[in-house]
């Protein structure tokens, strides 16, 4: 392959790239995110190819292993386009079946389609889907049609064009006029103006002219993973949006700042990276331009704190991953002590979108103060778990009901928390809350990252902030006191109530640990440490004093507060919980009442999640 | 030269000072822990928090990062300030509850109880040693190890370092390992006796500092 060294290089190869593929030919995307491997989606994938080369098939029907669809509930999912057939949980022993009458004759198999939970009907294509047809996939739309490891699918859907703009069409301080006026802000979490800060890095002086862009890959908030699969399904959406962001801000290294524990996007981000600078587009003089830029993959260790900017600059320098004070920001003195500008990973993978299609359009979608679309994972109880993205200014009730379709097991809903493992848990009453930056913070909890995990009336609000709360104590870098002494504190207070030892004043003090971390912590980590505290004791404040004053787990779930028994009234003597009882703590004859013998009892629930009498009584 | 008011009085500080060395010029004393004229600013105890207001809003800053500028408006003794102090001394008297330092600067600040589970860890993790041994004494041999709670000051490999003199710096300059209060166990009181600046009703339990005196064995002012 010769490097590209004109826009019309570009355009002649795009040009080739399309003639030889016809829109209209047969094609299986498999979708091959984490989440659908580990469905064994990769076996889907196998059992698809040995089915084509037996049957011949293999020049006529063309078979790709995607990026994350975002339907990841019902992994592992295929589509089949053209028609865009939408096949869910399918097996490799599904593979003959799906070719000779799918893909052959274009025959519907009823039971790989997915039934719609809300009107209990089958759904045969995705577009049809709710789960997806109420969504605004502008950026995770190409995950599933474009091959992660293969440039020329990103360069059949329109990649680099954005690129060829910026360079030989705009200058640079036309790009950044440009998304100052898209409005995009920072999607990591803090919400920054994504214009200001390129204009302050551009502006910032540098002693020898060097100047750093950085791509935020260290996602590390507890079921979060939207940044894991855009690079995993689509790093040259990243990468472009990078180099643009480079030639706009005058720098010519970039580094992408990737967490250990993501191995595909790492392997997927270097082949990515490889093929770029093979095609031209990275390394010196891209496209022609004379404009010079190259990145750099560095790993994280596994520290959540090294999502911070200062600390992630600071494990790039090869130190400790810990914050500095940001009286100077990182876009005037960062790495090395040069102007760098860090990025969130959606935010770069926004940038092609903006120049392409304009600010005007871009500042369209979203609210007054919040533009364009976020992706938020879908986690928790909830029946449609995934990736979603939606246009800000959406409500909560839209995206728990009629995106995520709702509680399981038709449970009730009791809180949503956003923002990771520091945002808070917003309750019922709150629900018709449009979700955009201001909005999250007035109510106590924070956009973040765009983790958003369900919770429903069997979850235990105490116990879950004591959950958070051990996640950042062990995570904090503990450098700071109040982030290191004060989140310990909170453990031990939080632990103490959910283990049956609270005191009166419990609350009270809870609040005031909670305050000062707000106050007085070093970097965000701490500030935001306390939220999820802060927020059910505003919300759910009972249930705190249900802990404390009567010693009682409303949800039943602090184990020392509940107890197991079963009705003998509702008890069929079926012998369900019988036999999945780890304990043998269950005695009963067969259709008479069953007891639980307490001494032995660890109260792992398992009986009361088997009944399907309800039989069991947590008190 | 920057000018810039502190508590109500309007002073001339040099650029690139921090608030910190401008108060401490003009004589107020803002309670540091982890600062040191000699290193570097680390902005980690937290102790030195001030007031910065803008406008009908403040917030908290270290002063010993934070930079002074033009215009600032800042308070040290504030009612938020002397809040969030006392809640502080009262976090590190709980880890560390044998520390003369703490429990004078707890008794000054009228901290007499400690609501919290007492963990000796006998270091307040400020990092003047650290500090000082690679900065004064450009040696490096001790650093921070693990993160969270787990965080401790300690040698590569927890062997004896090649770079280490001996110098005995790291013991000299900190501020908790000198001069322990004698008392057998801190359990969940605080006398203030170690330093007679506030006046101590009650003690809850008594430390059995050195000066305890009065009619149930406290000193009572």
């Amino acid at each position: 392959m010769k490097k590209l060294t004109s826009v019309a290089d570009l355009e002649r190869l795009r040009r080739r790239i399309l003639s030889q593929r016809d829109p209209e030919k047969p094609r299986i995307s498999v979708c091959g995110g984490t989440g659908c491997r580990a469905y064994n989606s990769q076996e889907v994938t196998r059992a698809l190819k040995k089915e084509l080369r037996k049957q011949g098939l293999s020049k006529t029907v063309a078979l790709k292993q995607t990026g994350c669809h975002g339907f990841c509930e019902r992994g592992p999912l295929i589509v089949l386009y053209p028609q865009r057939i939408f096949y869910q949980r399918v097996s490799p022993d599904d593979a003959p079946e799906i070719i000779s009458k799918s893909v052959l004759k274009g025959e519907i198999i009823d039971r790989l389609l997915y039934v719609d939970q809300m009107e209990q009907k089958k759904v045969r294509f995705e577009n049809e889907v709710p789960f997806y047809n109420r969504q605004q996939r502008i950026i995770l739309g190409n995950n599933g049609i474009i091959d992660p490891t293969d440039i020329k699918d990103y360069l059949a859907v329109g990649g680099y064009s954005a690129l060829a703009k910026a360079l030989f069409q705009m200058t640079p301080e036309e790009i950044i006029a440009e998304i100052k006026k898209s409005g995009l802000r920072g999607r990591g979490g803090a919400g920054f103006a994504t214009g200001l800060k390129w204009e302050s890095c551009r502006n910032a002086p540098s002693p020898d002219g060097i100047r750093y862009v950085i791509c935020n890959a260290d996602e590390g908030d507890p079921g979060a993973y939207m940044d894991r699969s855009l690079v995993e399904g689509n790093p040259h959406s990243v990468i472009e949006g990078m180099i643009i962001g480079a030639y706009a801000i005058g720098a010519h290294h970039g580094y992408v700042y990737i967490r250990l524990e993501y191995p595909l996007a790492l392997e997927n981000l270097n082949i990515a990276l490889e093929q770029a600078r093979k095609y031209g587009l990275l390394g010196k003089d891209i496209l022609g331009s004379g404009f010079d830029f190259d990145i750099k993959v560095s790993r994280g260790g596994g520290a959540f704190i090294c999502g911070e900017s200062t600390a992630l600059m600071a494990s790039l320098e090869g130190k400790v991953g810990e914050p500095r004070a940001k009286h100077i920001h990182t876009s005037v003195s960062g790495l090395n002590g040069r102007p760098s500008n860090l990025n969130n990973v959606e935010t770069w993978a926004n940038v092609p979108l903006i120049i392409n299609r304009g600010a005007e359009w871009y500042s369209k979608i979203g609210t007054e103060g919040s533009k364009g679309t976020k992706i938020f994972s879908l986690v928790g109880k909830i029946n449609n778990v995934g990736l979603i993205e939606v246009p800000m200014g959406i409500t909560l009730r839209k995206i728990v009901y009629e995106i995520g379709g709702g509680i399981p097991n038709g449970k009730k809903f009791k809180a949503v928390q956003t923002g990771g493992p520091s945002g808070g848990c917003i309750p019922e009453h709150l629900l018709d809350l449009p979700v955009d930056f201001e909005r999250l913070t007035d109510v106590g909890s924070m956009m973040g990252s765009g983790g958003m995990i369900v919770m429903d009336e069997d979850t235990c609000m105490v116990d879950i902030a004591r959950y958070f709360i051990k996640f950042l104590t062990e995570e904090s870098c503990g450098k700071c006191v109040p982030c290191r002494e004060g989140l310990d504190r909170m453990l031990d207070i939080l632990t103490d109530i959910t283990e049956g030892r609270g005191k009166e004043t419990d609350i009270e003090l809870l609040e005031e640990l909670g305050n000062l971390l707000k106050e007085a912590s070093f970097c965000a980590l701490g500030t935001t440490a306390s939220n999820p505290v802060l927020s059910t004791i505003r919300y759910f404040q009972d249930e705190y004093e249900a802990h404390i004053k009567e010693r009682r787990c409303p949800a039943g779930v602090c184990k020392a507060l509940t107890t197991f028994t079963i009705d003998a009234e509702s008890c069929t003597g079926c012998g369900v919980c019988l036999r999945e009882c780890p304990q043998g703590a269950i005695s009963g004859e067969k259709k008479k009442p069953h007891v639980i013998d307490k001494s032995r009892c660890i109260k792992c629930g398992l009986c009361r999640d088997s009944c399907k009498f309800d039989a069991v009584i947590v008190s | 030269m920057v000018e810039l008011t502190i508590d109500g009085i309007k002073t001339r500080a040099q650029e690139g000072t921090t608030v910190l060395e401008a108060a401490h010029e003009m004589g107020i004393v803002i309670p540091t822990l982890c600062y040191h004229p000699g290193l570097s600013a680390y902005g980690a105890c937290r102790i030195c928090l001030v007031e910065v207001v803008k406008g009908n809003r403040s917030k908290l800053e270290a002063s010993c990062t934070l930079p002074v500028e033009a215009g600032q408006v800042i308070l040290t003794d504030s009612e938020r300030v002397k809040r969030v102090r006392r809640l502080i001394v009262e976090l590190l008297l709980a880890s560390c509850p044998h520390s003369k330092t703490l429990q004078d600067m707890a008794a000054s600040m009228g901290v007499n109880k400690v609501r919290f589970k007492i963990k000796n860890r006998g270091c307040i993790l400020c990092g003047l040693c650290v500090r000082y041994c690679q900065e004064q004494m450009k040696s490096g041999g001790i650093g921070f190890i693990g993160r969270g709670t787990s965080r401790r000051v300690g040698t590569a490999f927890g062997l004896t370092p090649e770079e280490c003199r001996n110098c005995g710096a790291c013991e000299w300059i900190c501020p908790v390992c000198e001069q322990a209060c004698t008392a057998p166990s801190l359990i969940d009181g605080l006398c203030g006796g170690c330093q007679n600046l506030v006046p101590v009703e009650t003690c809850t339990v008594c430390i059995r500092c050195s000066e305890s005196v009065g009619p149930q064995g406290h000193k009572v002012y």
